[in-house]
């Protein structure tokens, strides 16, 4: 364990696809109950970033620590680990061949080893929560973006995640339908859970996250508190980015 | 022309117990050659995209295994299956000294042998054209390659494949008939009987002709009803609704889908 109580470390990240060089050495610490909006352009290397924290790519150099422990070299199991770590989608990827409420099950099932009577009770909890207690039934096919992105945080909520990871969760959506999911995740930041969310959301950034992270070609360029970032900006890169979005 | 029918009628009323034994032998054939070379293809299909290990001996066992499948699938897609069948029924006899398989037994093992390697294919490209976010979907929440496989990815693929996996059956009642080489039972054997006992060779192959195209033309038409029943219905039940908890269980067509 380390001194210091992050949950999640990361030391020196690098991740290179090919010869591009997409994370250039990130340093990061994320405490318990922290929700830290990650922001920058595309290209950025914020997804990458994110996906590298649950590995669903492999760091190039550079080190994760998960609770002091390193994730690729020193935790008992990866799946273990990841099912701790819960993973927002930017397309949901909800299992096609699968209704809503299995969705939600079948992982607590497979990789928590709970009964099905258990799951379902859990499932069913974290659906209603998310207002998608009606749709049981559906199947994914049959429901709206917006719906399809609830079920997604109630699944990853069903696991019991100490941690969860959002990549770009309303880049996907209709205008209409993104409100309905940024009330969800601000009800979750409120209740506690440590949450870091990619995002382009400039306002869910500056209102409900606790650290901004401005993240521009590779590196962490600035961060801090949304007062800060938002109103005091130090570097010149971040007030170009925030006075661009601005004039979207 | 009537004398032709009568010799059909004949052919029928006369030798249908070998008629009807051989259909009997085709379809067990075809269907358990099917099934057995569906099993074959998820089999390669999973190892196959299984991602390499980190472990250095398993990454290499994957390897070779790779090896053996690529090496199986075009040898087995790139001869004829009748020649297939020779060398593997005379190649046991061979090896063992004379002895030689069962026939029906031989005749489902070749057919599963051989449509394994088509199925190898169908399978690979099924699980290929899933998009990459069902595998991510599930790896995110700590599913394994195999429980992702088995729970999430093949029953899509499957559902994809079916009309492949129709296909291949169809074609594999009609290939049985290259089986007569190593004198397996089925149909087209039972023909060359009936045609030694009636000196009848074209109303006796005519009336084989008519019964492998009933046989097909069926089995296609099953299928594709099977087909339907499985494409995702338009239709699911809303359980009340979150501003009216008493609201009435309805069934809602797609179109019409409330945003609650």
């Amino acid at each position: 364990m380390t001194e210091n109580n992050a949950v999640i470390e990361l030391k020196g990240l690098c991740k290179s696809f090919g010869k591009v060089d997409v994370l250039k050495g990130i340093d990061m610490q994320v405490a318990k109950g922290e929700v830290v909006a990650i922001i920058g352009s595309s290209g950025s290397g914020k997804s990458t970033m994110l996906r590298c924290i649950n590995l669903l790519e492999t760091p190039t150099t550079g080190e994760i620590l998960w609770h002091g422990q390193n994730v690729q070299t020193e935790i008992e199991s990866l799946y273990k680990y990841r099912a701790s770590v819960g993973m927002v989608f930017q397309q949901f990827n909800l299992y096609n061949n699968l209704t809503v409420l299995q969705n939600c099950t079948l992982p607590q099932i497979k990789v928590l080893h709970k009964s099905k009577e258990e799951a379902e009770k859990t499932a069913k909890d974290y659906l209603e929560r998310v207002g998608m207690l009606p749709y049981l039934n559906a199947r994914p096919a049959q429901i709206s973006g917006g719906q399809k992105q609830r079920v997604a945080i109630a699944r990853a909520l069903a696991m019991n995640p100490e941690v969860l990871l959002f990549d770009e969760p309303t880049s996907a959506l209709d205008p209409e339908m993104v409100g309905e999911v940024l009330a969800v995740m601000q009800q979750l930041a409120q209740e506690g859970m440590t949450m870091l969310v990619v995002t382009h959301e400039m306002a869910f950034a500056r209102d409900v996250s606790t650290r901004v992270v401005y993240m521009n070609e590779g590196v962490i360029c600035e961060q801090g508190s949304p007062e800060e970032i938002f109103g005091n900006p130090q570097k010149q890169a971040t007030k170009d980015f925030l006075s661009r979005f601005r004039n979207q | 022309m009537i004398q032709f029918f009568q010799d059909a009628a004949n052919i029928l009323s006369e030798h249908y117990p070998f008629l009807l034994r051989g259909v009997g032998y085709t379809m067990l054939i075809a269907l358990v050659g099917t099934l057995a070379g569906l099993l074959i293809g998820l089999a390669t299909g999973v190892l196959r995209t299984c991602p390499l290990s980190k472990n250095v001996v398993v990454r290499w066992l994957q390897k070779i295994a790779n090896g053996i499948i690529a090496v199986y699938v075009e040898v087995f897609r790139g001869t004829p299956m009748m020649v297939q069948a020779m060398v593997i029924y005379w190649g046991y006899a061979f090896a063992s000294g004379g002895n030689t398989l069962p026939l029906i037994p031989s005749g489902i093992l070749i057919v599963s042998i051989n449509t394994g390697a088509y199925m190898a294919e169908i399978v690979r490209g099924g699980i290929i054209s899933i998009d990459n976010g069902q595998f991510e979907g599930a790896a995110a929440v700590g599913m394994t390659h195999w429980q992702a496989m088995v729970h999430v990815i093949l029953p899509q693929v499957l559902r994809n494949i079916l009309p492949s996996v129709a296909n291949e059956f169809v074609i594999n009642i009609k290939d049985t008939s290259v089986l007569n080489v190593i004198g397996v039972t089925e149909l087209y054997y039972f023909a060359g009987i009936i045609k030694r006992q009636t000196f009848q060779t074209f109303q006796t192959y005519l009336v084989i002709c008519v019964i492998y195209f009933i046989l097909t033309f069926s089995i296609t038409r099953i299928l594709r009803a099977i087909e339907k029943k499985l494409q995702v219905t338009d239709s699911f039940v809303i359980c009340g609704s979150q501003s009216d908890p008493n609201a009435e269980i309805r069934v809602v067509k797609k179109p019409e889908v409330p945003n609650d």
